[in-house]
Order: C-alpha cells, then sequence, then structure tokens
C-alpha cells in the first residue's frame, strides 16, 4: 500500500467518523459517494478453497478427557481432511505442559509448514512458540493466548470475557423480568488455576453489577461432570434458596443437572456454557432448570486448520480485503435460547 | 496430669493393652473397641460441626437442613467411602493400590458404553462389577506371582487403565440413560439416599470380613509378618492377591455409584481418589507398612474429609485452602498415631508400673 493510497483511507475513516458524529444523512452520502483506492475494497471470491500448494499441518492439543477437548481434536481432523492439499500431524499433548512441550519437539523436527497447538496454558508454552517462529514455523495458537506477541503467527479463541458477559446478561435480565430485586446467584467455574476461568468470571461478575447484583457462592469443579456434581451439590447444600446459577461448562454441567435432580431443586435457572449438543437439546425440551447457555464453540478448531492452510499457501482470507490472515481473531460468545436452539443444534459436540 | 488419669488412660483398649490379644491379630476388636480407639477422629468430626454451627448459624439453626446436609456429607462421602475399603483390606495386608481412582474410571466407562447399557441396568452393574475385580486380580497376579512391588504395579495400572478407559469412551462424557442406575442416586428409601445404603452395607461386610473371619485374620497376618504368616500355613501369595481383587471389587462398586451420582461416566472420573483412600485409611489409623487398621476408622476419615469439604463449600472458602488444611489433618493424624503408640505407649507403661 502507497504511503498516499493510506493517507486518503486514514482521512476518509476520520470523515467518516466525523460524519457519523453530525447525523446519519450525512453519513449516508460519504460513506456511498467516496470510491476507495484500489487494493482497499474488493469482493470475495473462491480461490481461497481451491487446491494449492501442498501444506503439512502439525497438530497438538491436551490428551482429552472432555467433550469440548475431544471435539477439538476430531474437528480440527475432520476439517484437514476437506483439503486434498493439507497434510495432517497430530501429536498428543500428553498430561502436562512440559509433556506437551516434548511431543511439540518431535513435531518441529518433521518440520511441519505450520503449527497449530492448543496449549495447556498459554504462559507455559509461549517459550516454545517462539522458538517454532524463530525456527520459521508460523505457530497458530487455539484458544489459550500466548502472552508474547511474537510466539503465535495467529490467535484464535473464543471470547471468555464476553462468555461471562453474556451469562451475565442473560440471567440479569431475566431476574429483572421476573422482578426480583436481591437475587441469589451460584456460579460453578472450571478449573480456577486457568486464566480462561478467570476471564470468564471477571466478565460475569462485571456484567452482573451493571444490574446491581453480585455472585452470592462460587464453588470450582474440574471441567468434568464427576467434579460438577460434586461441586453443584455442596453450592445447592451452602445456598437453600437460589434466584440463578452460571455452570461454566455444558460438559460438567452433566453432573450439575444430575445433583440439581437429586437434591429436588428447581427454584432457580440455570444458564451453561460452551455449547455442547446435550445442553443445546436439554434447553430446547425446556423441562429442567437449564434455560440457557453460551458459546464456546470448538468449531474455532476447524477455522484454525483452514486458516493455518491459507498462512501456510501465503493467501489470505477471501472475505477480508487483506492479503494475509489476521494476526488475532476471537469468537464471540452467542446466547442460545429455547427459541434459537435449532439454530445451533448443528454446532453442538 | 495425675496419676489416676494416667492409669485410667493406660488401661483404655486404645492401644490394645486392656484388650486380650485374639487369635490372629490382637487388632482384632469388637465395634465398641473401633469407636474408643476412635475417640480422636470423633473429637475432630464433632469440631467440624461446631465450627460449621459457629460460622454458618442460620443454616445450623434450621433442621430439615441439617437434616439434609448430614445426607448431602454422606452422599459425598459414599463413593471415595467404597473405595477406602477396599483399600484398607489392600493395606492391612501390607500392600497398595494406587490404581483405584483408574479403575472406577475403566469400570464405570465400561458399564456406561452403548454396547452395555443396551443390556439394562443388570448389564451395566454386572460389568463394572466383573471390569473392577478383573482388574485386581491382575493387580493381584502381578504382584504376587509376577513378584513386582505393588507401588510399581499398581503404578502401571493406573496409567493403563486410564489409557483403556479412554480409549473406550473415546475421550467423551459416555451419558447414562438408564433411569434405574440414575435413580440409584436420586432415589431414597426412608428418606435416606440409596447410596448411602450402598455405602453402609459395603461398611457392613467390610467390617464382618475383617474381623469376624478366617479371612479378616489372615489379612492382619500378612500385612503384619508374612515370613510368620506363610510358616503358619496361610498361601500369603493366593491372599494377597485376593485382597487386590477386593479392591478392584470395591473400585466397581464404587464407578456404579459415581456413574449414577454424575448420570454419565469418563475417562478422568475417580480422579485422585487412590490418594483420598490411602489419606483416608491412614487418617483412620491404618498402619501404612501392614498389619494394623481398622474399617471404622477408614470410614471416619472419610467423614471427616467430606464434612472439611462440606464445611469450607457452605462458607465460601476457596478449594485451595481447604486442600491446605487436609494436608494438615493428614500430618497431625500420622504424627498424633506415632505419638499414641510409641511415646503414649512407653510413658503410660512406665507411668502404670509406677501407679500400681
Amino acid at each position: 500500500m502507497t504511503q498516499q493510497a493510506r493517507d486518503l483511507s486514514r482521512r476518509r475513516l476520520m470523515f467518516g467518523g466525523a460524519a457519523l458524529g453530525a447525523g446519519a444523512l450525512l453519513t449516508a452520502c460519504t460513506s456511498n459517494d467516496a470510491s476507495a483506492p484500489e487494493g482497499q475494497t474488493k469482493v470475495a471470491d473462491a480461490s481461497a478453497a481451491a487446491p494449492g500448494k501442498p501444506v503439512t499441518i502439525g497438530f497438538s492439543a491436551p490428551a482429552a478427557d472432555h467433550g469440548w477437548l475431544a471435539a477439538i481434536t476430531t474437528n480440527a481432523k475432520a476439517q484437514a481432511g476437506l483439503y486434498s492439499d493439507v497434510t495432517f500431524k497430530t501429536v498428543e499433548a500428553g498430561a502436562d505442559a512440559p509433556a506437551q512441550l516434548a511431543a511439540l519437539r518431535t513435531l518441529i523436527a518433521q518440520k511441519p509448514d505450520v503449527i497449530v497447538l492448543l496449549p495447556h496454558d498459554g504462559k507455559e508454552l509461549n517459550a516454545f512458540g517462539l522458538e517454532a517462529m524463530k525456527a520459521g514455523i508460523p505457530v497458530v495458537n487455539l484458544d489459550r493466548a500466548f502472552p508474547d506477541a511474537l510466539a503465535y503467527r495467529l490467535q484464535i479463541k473464543g471470547d471468555n470475557y464476553g462468555m461471562g458477559v453474556s451469562a451475565g446478561k442473560y440471567i440479569g435480565e431475566q431476574m429483572k423480568a421476573k422482578n426480583i430485586a436481591n437475587p441469589i446467584i451460584g456460579e460453578i467455574p472450571g478449573i480456577d488455576s486457568l486464566e480462561l476461568t478467570s476471564e470468564r468470571s471477571a466478565g460475569f461478575k462485571a456484567e452482573l453489577a451493571t444490574f446491581g447484583f453480585s455472585v452470592a457462592r462460587r464453588i470450582p469443579a474440574e471441567f468434568t461432570a464427576d467434579t460438577g456434581r460434586v461441586a453443584a451439590s455442596q453450592l445447592l447444600q451452602a445456598l437453600p434458596k437460589i434466584d440463578a446459577v452460571w455452570n461454566h461448562d455444558d460438559d460438567q454441567g452433566i453432573g450439575v443437572l444430575a445433583a440439581i435432580t437429586q437434591a429436588n431443586r428447581s427454584e432457580f435457572i440455570m444458564v451453561g456454557g460452551a455449547g455442547s449438543k446435550a445442553a443445546i437439546d436439554a434447553i430446547a425440551a425446556d423441562n429442567s432448570v437449564l434455560k440457557a447457555t453460551v458459546t464456546y464453540s470448538p468449531s474455532m478448531a476447524s477455522s484454525a486448520i483452514t486458516l493455518a492452510r491459507l498462512i501456510g499457501q501465503g493467501k489470505g482470507m477471501s472475505d477480508l480485503v487483506e492479503l494475509q490472515v489476521p494476526k488475532e481473531i476471537t469468537l464471540t460468545s452467542e446466547t442460545i435460547t429455547k427459541e434459537n436452539a435449532s439454530t445451533y443444534a448443528k454446532l453442538g459436540f | 496430669m495425675s496419676d489416676a488419669t494416667a492409669t485410667a488412660v493406660a488401661e483404655s483398649p486404645q492401644h490394645g493393652g486392656a484388650t486380650p490379644p485374639a487369635k490372629g491379630g490382637r487388632w482384632r476388636g469388637d465395634l465398641g473397641e473401633s469407636i474408643t480407639r476412635n475417640l480422636g477422629l470423633l473429637g475432630v468430626l464433632a469440631l467440624l460441626i461446631i465450627i460449621g454451627a459457629v460460622t454458618q448459624p442460620d443454616l445450623y439453626g434450621d433442621s430439615s437442613w441439617v437434616w439434609s446436609n448430614v445426607l448431602s456429607i454422606l452422599q459425598l462421602a459414599s463413593v471415595v467411602g467404597v473405595v477406602t475399603v477396599g483399600m484398607t483390606f489392600v493395606i492391612i495386608g501390607g500392600g497398595i493400590d494406587l490404581s483405584a481412582g483408574a479403575i472406577v474410571a475403566l469400570a464405570g466407562v465400561w458399564a456406561t458404553t452403548v454396547a452395555t447399557q443396551s443390556y439394562g441396568a443388570a448389564g451395566m452393574i454386572f460389568t463394572a462389577i466383573i471390569v473392577g475385580t478383573i482388574v485386581g486380580l491382575v493387580n493381584g497376579v502381578l504382584i504376587s506371582y509376577g513378584r513386582l512391588v505393588p507401588f510399581i504395579a499398581t503404578l502401571a495400572m493406573l496409567v493403563a487403565a486410564r489409557g483403556l478407559a479412554a480409549q473406550i469412551s473415546g475421550k467423551q462424557t459416555q451419558v447414562s440413560a438408564n433411569t434405574f442406575i440414575n435413580g440409584i442416586a436420586a432415589n431414597k428409601f426412608l428418606g435416606i439416599p440409596i447410596l448411602v445404603y450402598i455405602f453402609a452395607g459395603v461398611v457392613i461386610v467390610g467390617w464382618v470380613l475383617l474381623n469376624r473371619t478366617t479371612f479378616g485374620r489372615r489379612t492382619v497376618a500378612v500385612g503384619g509378618n508374612p515370613e510368620a504368616a506363610r510358616l503358619a500355613g496361610i498361601n500369603v501369595k493366593w491372599h494377597s492377591l485376593l485382597l487386590y481383587a477386593l479392591s478392584g471389587l470395591c473400585c466397581g462398586i464404587a464407578a456404579i455409584m459415581l456413574t449414577a451420582q454424575a448420570n454419565s461416566a469418563q475417562a478422568a472420573m475417580g480422579n485422585l481418589y487412590e490418594l483420598d483412600a490411602i489419606a483416608a485409611a491412614i487418617i483412620g489409623g491404618t498402619l501404612l507398612s501392614g498389619g494394623r487398621g481398622t474399617i471404622i476408622g477408614s470410614v471416619l476419615g472419610v467423614i471427616i474429609f467430606a464434612t472439611i469439604t462440606n464445611l469450607f463449600a457452605i462458607n465460601g472458602l476457596p478449594v485451595e485452602i481447604q486442600n491446605m488444611v487436609k494436608g494438615g489433618i493428614i500430618v497431625a493424624a500420622v504424627l498424633i498415631q506415632q505419638f499414641r503408640f510409641k511415646s503414649v505407649t512407653q510413658f503410660f507403661a512406665r507411668n502404670k508400673v509406677t501407679t500400681t
């Protein structure tokens, strides 16, 4: 892009912004009339999907003990299978960060074109990202962000904070609609030592605060049905009356719902997290306390493979104007309720 | 301390002094003796209940809530409790079973596979128990006849069984669609959850087995002194093998209970249950080197852990501190036991000489 073109575009943006402030009519005029310099606009073409240079994608995700993680690996593999020009090499990450690091080193030795990786913890594997990038292998970080911007070519992740906000918003609105002034709200997060958990809780807390509400009790589980059951039974015991519960994860939600049924409690509404098939079905059926779930879809793994392929081939995303894949992509967290459950059913895992 | 108190303590059956050594082992006591010996644990439990009542007077003031909380604690303790009964036998017999949690996962996952679920509740229960027992038998064979150290053999099984569980479940949470199985956790009989009856049943059978049968006497003998046991005509290898099978059997029962509670099974279920069970047994006075231990003590250990978890949840305290407290209790329990069984015995034995 020439200096002149850049200046032009900036000026156009500034003008557009000013016009927006002045009035809608004026904005319409400016945006319609101004013709953009060449290369600043385009209509999507199909060239990105056409077979191109062969790309080997190395993939690593923690050993799945959980539906969401299992779906991540399954999706990645399936998406890679859709491209005739992609060779997919997967190494399992083992039980912890050092084990994943060891597995990734064997992957580097196989010289893939791109590495897609869901780290146990982004902070712990940041050094690996730096190392691989230095060795000329672009790294696509899936979901658990690296703190160092030099450690990755692309980061694609769910919106953890936004997930908390969506859950808080739904609960807040429901409480307002029911005219409950001081609702008793419980929270069952997942593994508490993960940054994503604190982001989710922070978003939840902040959004609830806008309604003047707060969390009465928060008992963490470990993302499994078994631990969710224990946490929920303790939460129910601690709070004899509850108005709403946010459970961060639909897989652990199986256990949470079991505990709620066993305790014979139904005076509250529950919101889930992630968007599992079982949760979407339960919301559609509308026969339990689960009334909504906020998405954190493992479909991001499929997108990560698609983008890794484009990075390997030096292509951009055909709907974007940019010639290359952007550096950061954060999905939005949507709220699935009885009304829109059918739309999301196909994304359930 | 007055002489009178010292005498009273010395003559109490706490360290076996006042109880005539029974055939096959001096720790083969009756229920009353078990309770006396576990007075310390009952004291800890009472203390925890008082702490609960002081910190949450509103909740503890409501008798229906207190009753539901007692049931909640018992339900929380039930699954680990069943694993602990099996573990207590293995430890008294001089071994250790690190694979218990993994066996729970494997048995649970196997019982919830589509193939097994299609045979109904009986099929699922049978599968879980058989799978648990077989894995226990494999442990036993490796240890008794393969001459592997129990620590190594069961550690290997821990890894292998979880691996197999992950393979069978396709790394997914397998939802149990069986209403009878799910009902084991959801239903009550005379106001008490079915799970608590199962827990109580296993405890009673375990207590009778340890205290009232040849099998129990042999377990104590094998753990206390394997060579002496062998010379006394006990088939030590065969007996150890049975102990691991028994532990596996308990894990199979626990797997069904856990599946019922969570309405599902997955490869990560029962995570670290082996450590909870070992900790509970040790708190309950079971000697890690074998030859001594009680079922009642182990059960109290499990209930104390469950009460702590409950207490922390009710007060909204973080899990990290809860784990620190649990760690502290394990250390304190072992220290107290060492003190009780060595120093105190000697101290009071000396005092007893001077006062009588």
